[in-house]
């Protein structure tokens, strides 16, 4: 690990007039991808905001019916917290189907998503990576990719995000929270991750030196059922090989609302737009769910190994559904 | 052990002993020596370790599992993969399971962190066991280890042990985990089935796999 200086801010404001005043610096959550990243000197920041202690924590109401989650909340807290279990039970359960329980109780909401890939060519620095070391080469591309995206990539990174939580958040319509030098703004979840294109080396859209403050979880997915598999290859505390966060509205008889999001196959949550289209409008079916995600999955480009992802990704997101749908189509 | 940059007390009346200069104890890869670093690059912080206080000045690369281990000779706690992902290290900091391999000490600044070497104290007095051979006290949970055999090598042991220490609290709270019924009312207790043990200890491995008898011993002392 290099060297680095340490500070503590005291408040939002001073945490990004600090990583203003030092380029290369890295806020600090819980730092348990960060610090993992120090030591294998993928990561090598001259300075470390510390922010772990900052006035984000919580969760919170909204008047409008949704809820906040503070970026410092501990994913095992947020897991844990009733509001959040009650009406929003995939992201409970995506919390919960990741990292440790030692990890949940120090990964923080804003760390969890802004966690890099892990990629063994992304955390190996002898070994070329467009993400790490821009024009280097992917060593995924023709290499180990087994794990690697199936949707969306490009020659230049295969990798994956490994967030669990974010695959719920993305699923319901959450938006994150951000504060930087330009003030305050909300990006769905959705559309924070970016698809590596010709800039893997940018995971995210956020901009330099903005920090997460918290996610909202809006008012029009509270209460409705939702859910989240992942499929991995030991049965705890393995990253997933895919997964499938899925959020379903059903009244009289037909679709009102999908939200399908995909893990462990892309750059980003891959909302599955086209199979959430294809439901709204359709009766509950199970024919109407394999019509919609093999619409999805149409896209898919699996590279040489892992096309497997494909219907372990199909079987999954049926699953899920069909298990959503029954719970929705009885009358409470 | 006690380095030129270290002072212990027993209660809040450590007095902070910066020395920037001189080397301290432990100069490994994990930040200990002091003498060549800019100032800028070390840090005091004060932590209370098993009941007792320590103000210590630290590289700031110094991760709690080596401050632990180098700095205050408590060697419990132990290095298995240094990243997060064998549990070997785990300790409670403020009451909670985590991994020390991954928490710079710097940021630890005021916080209570229990070793496996502290277990025994967290126990209530009428619920101690006493040593082996009229050794030190145990908690009941390293007495259920010794009794169902629950490690071979025991270098996972101390891990387990903090950890198992940290699921049974989480589960009292009533945090779920992966095998919970989501349907399970929020805020109750959650009964520890071996399902549940097992999901809940996923972060420590066992390389001789004593999982079973760690299952058991964990059932023995469960509320």
């Amino acid at each position: 690990m290099k060297p680095f200086a340490y500070l503590r801010a005291g408040s939002v404001e001073e945490a990004v007039d600090a990583h203003a005043a030092h380029p290369g610096a890295r806020y600090l959550g819980g730092g348990t991808n960060l610090i993992d990243l120090m030591k294998l000197e993928v990561e090598r920041p001259p300075v470390l905001i510390d922010v772990s202690r900052l006035p984000l924590e919580g969760v919170r109401e909204l008047p409008e019916g949704g809820l906040w989650a503070g970026a410092t909340v501990r994913n095992s807290d947020l897991a844990a917290h009733p509001a959040v279990r009650d009406r929003y039970p995939a992201l409970s359960e995506a919390l919960l189907a990741g990292a440790s329980g030692q990890l949940r109780n120090v990964a923080t909401t804003g760390g969890n998503l802004l966690q890099r890939t892990r990629c063994p060519y992304f955390q190996d620095v002898t070994k070329p990576c467009n993400k790490r070391e821009p024009g280097s080469g992917c060593g995924a591309l023709e290499g180990v990719h087994r794990d690697h995206a199936v949707f969306g990539h490009s020659r230049h990174c295969v990798a994956t995000h490994p967030s669990d939580m974010a695959v719920a958040l993305a699923a319901l319509d959450a938006r994150v929270e951000l504060y930087g030098t330009e003030g305050r703004r909300t990006v769905p979840v959705a559309e924070f991750h970016r698809l590596p294109g010709e800039h893997p080396e940018r995971d995210t859209e956020i901009r330099p030196g903005e920090l997460i403050t918290g996610v909202v979880l809006p008012a029009a997915t509270a209460g409705l059922p939702s859910a989240y598999r992942k499929a991995r290859d030991r049965a705890s505390y393995a990253f997933a090989l895919a997964s499938v966060a899925a959020v379903l509205e059903v009244a009289d008889g037909v679709v009102r609302r999908a939200g399908i999001a995909f893990g462990g196959v892309a750059h980003r949550p891959w909302r599955a737009r086209r199979a959430e289209e294809a439901l709204v409008g359709a009766a509950p079916t199970e024919d109407a769910f394999e019509h919609a995600v093999d619409l999805e999955l149409a896209a898919a480009s699996p590279l040489r190994d892992n096309a497997f992802k494909v219907p372990l990704t199909r079987g999954l997101a049926l699953d899920v559904l069909t298990r959503l749908a029954p719970r929705t189509a009885s009358p409470a | 052990m006690d380095g030129p940059h270290h002072e212990t007390g027993t209660g809040d009346r450590a007095r902070e002993s910066a020395r920037p200069t001189g080397p301290g104890p432990g100069a490994s890869g994990g930040g200990g020596a002091l003498g060549t670093l800019p100032d800028a690059c070390r840090s005091t912080t004060t932590l209370r370790v098993n009941g007792v206080s320590h103000t210590l000045t630290v590289d700031n690369r110094r991760v709690l599992l080596d401050l632990l281990r180098e700095d205050l000779d408590l060697v419990g706690a132990k290095k298995g993969c240094d990243h997060g992902q064998c549990g070997a290290c785990t300790v409670l900091l403020d009451g909670r399971r985590v991994n020390s391999c991954l928490l710079p000490a710097v940021a630890l600044d005021g916080c209570e962190v229990t070793t496996v070497e502290g277990l025994p104290a967290l126990a209530p007095p009428e619920d101690r066991e006493d040593g082996e051979n009229g050794g030190d006290p145990l908690h009941p949970l390293q007495r259920a280890f010794l009794e169902r055999d629950a490690f071979q090598c025991g270098y996972c042991t101390p891990g387990q042990l903090c950890s198992a220490v940290g699921a049974i609290a989480e589960a009292v709270a009533g945090h779920p985990s992966h095998v919970t019924d989501p349907a399970a009312p929020s805020g109750e207790p959650v009964p520890l089935t071996r399902e549940e043990i097992r999901e809940r200890l996923s972060g420590n491995l066992c390389r001789c796999a004593a999982y079973p008898h760690i299952v058991e011993a964990v059932e023995d002392v469960l509320p």
